[in-house]
């Protein structure tokens, strides 16, 4: 009898059974394909976000570094120049060079007689122009008394309707009038007015001109600071980190200390700044805008990453490097100096790249100690005031003028190919020392 | 039981002809509050193999830890009792353990070369030591230990070569070469076959033979047979207490002690 129901229940319950299986399976199968197709989802928007960034920002800035150029023919009038016929270099510095190249441009279009006229026809040249013919007479005094071919600025306003970002045609109170452009046109036709490559853009500081305004003092202005930072952080950090992870005893007090560089990893930068305004300002004097006291701000800044990084890579040296060298009779400092810390150095020199970059791109709390002042010169030295590559796109994207949108978006292009570099660095120099154990 | 357990010298040994090497007394070791080594009263002589085996657990290693002071390196550990080396106490506070180390070499389980070539593996100790003045010097003493670790035939042609690269029983052997390329007189074996396969654990058990002739070797060993072929003495360990030290021939043939008995035929352990 009992045999009789086994063998009658035995193949419903194996059917129900394997009914039960595959359901339980494609549930299984649907939640893994649910969960790839959100992954894919979640990378293509991310990578759509990016694209998006990197379309507007180079779209926007790479006519940043081409700039419209005036190519006139200059009369070097000595009467102009040098009245006492001296050659005297104090007199050669004073003189009133821009008359020289409106002259020229007077010559081109003898129609414009009215003051307004003429008013006009002089904004189409940037004022750098003085500056320019200063030089290349104080190179060469012969050239006095000579008319010379020189290639000179033209205006930000001609420049923007050159690369198209003001309209062709004069609108009622707009920046260009249409005489402004009629003459435009008639220097373009005799190819005396054309686009070149925008070197100022990276020999020269920052200016309220963004026709002659450059990335240039913000770029030394980092590359101080960064100096600073390096020379501070990475031994700092990575003494500290041997410290505690492989001489400090394990007790409440290193605990605590544990806590708050992690705690320290978390705060705001600009309370770093805040920070570096009350010490290293206030208290020890220090020259407000320089870089010295930026890199001392972003030392502050990067020292819990970096700590952290290279005490997560001294971790992960396997323990048996440490037994084999000190039963080999080596101190402890031998063990950590010999072994340890070359093991760790690809994962601690990775944490320091990407704590540096992280500093090269803060804002923050560089405005707290001052770096955000308006600076023309090139700093030449940590001690210079001086602004940083950060700071200038903050402070250009703060602009009104129209060209210095162009020039925001070509500084943020060359922060990221800075910041690019610091990340290809560190993987190289992560693929170079790993070693297998 | 007890009383036999505390006095394992009850039956002379020949230890009286031979030069003892190392000798503890006494010894106790604590991991915090935990007693992971009972009063243990131990010879060790010269050109001897001396084997440790016993169950997990029953302090074999921590004693042989204690031996080169690798239990200074363990937090919280504390060592008590006398250990001494040729007459001299290990843990005399003035005697630096970096020294001690250099006179007592320690092979551990796992091979653990340095990620460095062959030649820096074995020259890294006699280099910390100072023991070479030129290049010629240390190129003997690299040649010379790498042809006692009965390695030089196989590496020769690659010394520069990474020490990773070789083989499970390679590495091992090139630890040893390491160990002993700093002269030891005592090399401690902390299960040095444990993690290699029948072939290359013959090698190595061949050459442990063969250092005795030059130094005086503890090991700790799993194997009741690697205890047999390669030692001529063993203790026996249990629960952090040592139940009975012997000959090996006569440990193996007659037990003097159930435990040992029941540990040796595999009852147990």
């Amino acid at each position: 009898m009992t045999e009789m129901s086994q063998t009658v229940t035995a193949p419903t319950d194996a059917a129900a059974r394997k009914a039960r299986q595959d359901a339980r399976l494609r549930k299984r199968h649907a939640a893994e394909r649910r969960f790839r197709a959100l992954g894919i989802a979640s990378i293509i928007i991310a990578l759509t976000f990016l694209g998006l960034l990197f379309t507007t920002i180079i779209g926007k800035g790479y006519t940043a570094f081409m700039q419209s150029h005036l190519t006139l023919e200059v009369y070097f009038d000595p009467a102009e120049i040098d009245p006492a016929g001296t050659r005297d270099p104090q007199a050669l510095a004073t003189a009133n060079y821009i008359a020289l190249a409106r002259q020229s441009l007077q010559d081109l279009f003898p129609e414009a007689t009215s003051r307004n006229d003429r008013r006009q026809m002089n904004a189409l040249l940037s004022v750098g122009a003085d500056l320019e013919l200063r030089r290349m007479v104080e190179a060469n005094p012969e050239i006095i008394g000579t008319t010379q071919r020189v290639v000179l600025p033209a205006s930000a306003d001609v420049d923007m309707v050159v690369k198209g970002h003001i309209g062709r045609d004069a609108v009622e109170g707009g920046r260009v009038s249409q005489q402004q452009l009629d003459w435009i046109a008639h220097l373009e036709a005799q190819d005396m007015l054309a686009l070149q490559f925008n070197t100022r853009f990276f020999t020269a500081g920052d200016s309220r001109e963004p026709e002659l305004a450059g990335i240039k003092g913000a770029v030394m202005g980092s590359f101080y600071a960064m100096l600073v930072t390096v020379a501070l952080s990475f031994p700092l950090g990575v003494a500290t980190a041997i410290y505690l992870e492989e001489f400090a005893p394990k007790n409440r007090w290193t605990d605590l200390i544990e806590v708050n560089i992690n705690n320290l990893a978390a705060v705001p930068s600009i309370v770093f700044g805040l920070l570096g305004l009350a010490v290293f300002l206030q208290f020890f004097n220090l020259p407000r805008s320089a870089p010295l006291v930026g890199g001392l701000v972003l030392t502050l800044m990067s020292l819990p990453t970096i700590i952290i990084a290279s005490r997560a890579a001294l971790k992960a040296v396997p323990p048996s490097i440490r037994q084999a060298a000190t039963g080999l009779g080596a101190s402890k400092l031998q063990v950590v100096l010999h072994h340890v810390l070359p093991l760790a150095m690809p994962g601690i020199l990775t944490g320091t790249i990407i704590a540096l970059a992280q500093a090269l791109g803060e804002t923050a709390p560089l405005l707290m100690i001052g770096m955000v002042a308006f600076v023309v010169d090139i700093p030449g030295g940590p001690f210079d005031p001086a602004t940083a590559l950060p700071v200038q796109i903050f402070l250009w994207a703060d602009a009104p003028e129209r060209a210095f949108v162009e020039r925001t978006s070509a500084a943020i292009i060359v922060l990221l190919g800075f910041l690019a570099v610091m990340n290809i660095v560190a993987i190289i120099l992560r693929k170079k020392f790993e070693r297998r154990w | 039981m007890n009383s036999f357990a505390n006095t394992p010298h009850s039956k002379p040994l020949e230890t009286d002809r031979r030069m003892v090497k190392v000798s503890a007394r006494d010894v106790c070791v604590r991991y915090g509050d935990k007693l992971a080594l009972k009063h243990v009263d131990l010879d060790m002589e010269c050109n001897q193999v001396t084997a440790l085996i016993g169950p997990s657990g029953c302090g074999k290693s921590t004693f042989l830890r204690c031996i080169n002071r690798m239990n200074d390196l363990i937090e919280g550990a504390s060592v008590s009792g006398s250990l001494m080396l040729d007459g001299q106490d290990i843990y005399d506070r003035e005697l630096d353990p970096v020294l001690l180390r250099a006179r007592v070499g320690m092979v551990f389980q796992k091979p653990n070369p340095f990620p460095k070539s062959i030649y820096e593996n074995v020259a890294y100790g006699p280099r910390i030591h100072g023991m070479a003045n030129t290049r010629d010097e240390l190129d003997e003493i690299v040649m010379t230990s790498l042809e006692k670790a009965g390695l030089l035939a196989e590496v020769k042609d690659r010394l520069e070569e990474s020490g990773t690269g070789l083989s499970g029983g390679q590495q091992q052997r090139l630890c040893i070469a390491r160990a002993i390329a700093v002269s030891p007189e005592v090399i401690l074996m902390d299960e040095p076959c444990s993690a290699l396969d029948p072939i290359a654990t013959a090698k190595v058990e061949e050459l442990i033979d063969e250092l005795r002739q030059n130094f005086t070797i503890v090991i700790v060993t799993h194997s009741m047979q690697q205890a047999a072929r390669v030692s001529q003495k063993t203790a026996f360990f249990h629960l952090g207490e040592l139940i009975e030290v012997g000959e090996t021939e006569e440990m193996f043939t007659t037990p003097r002690h159930s435990l040992t008995q029941g540990y040796i035929t595999g009852r147990f352990g």
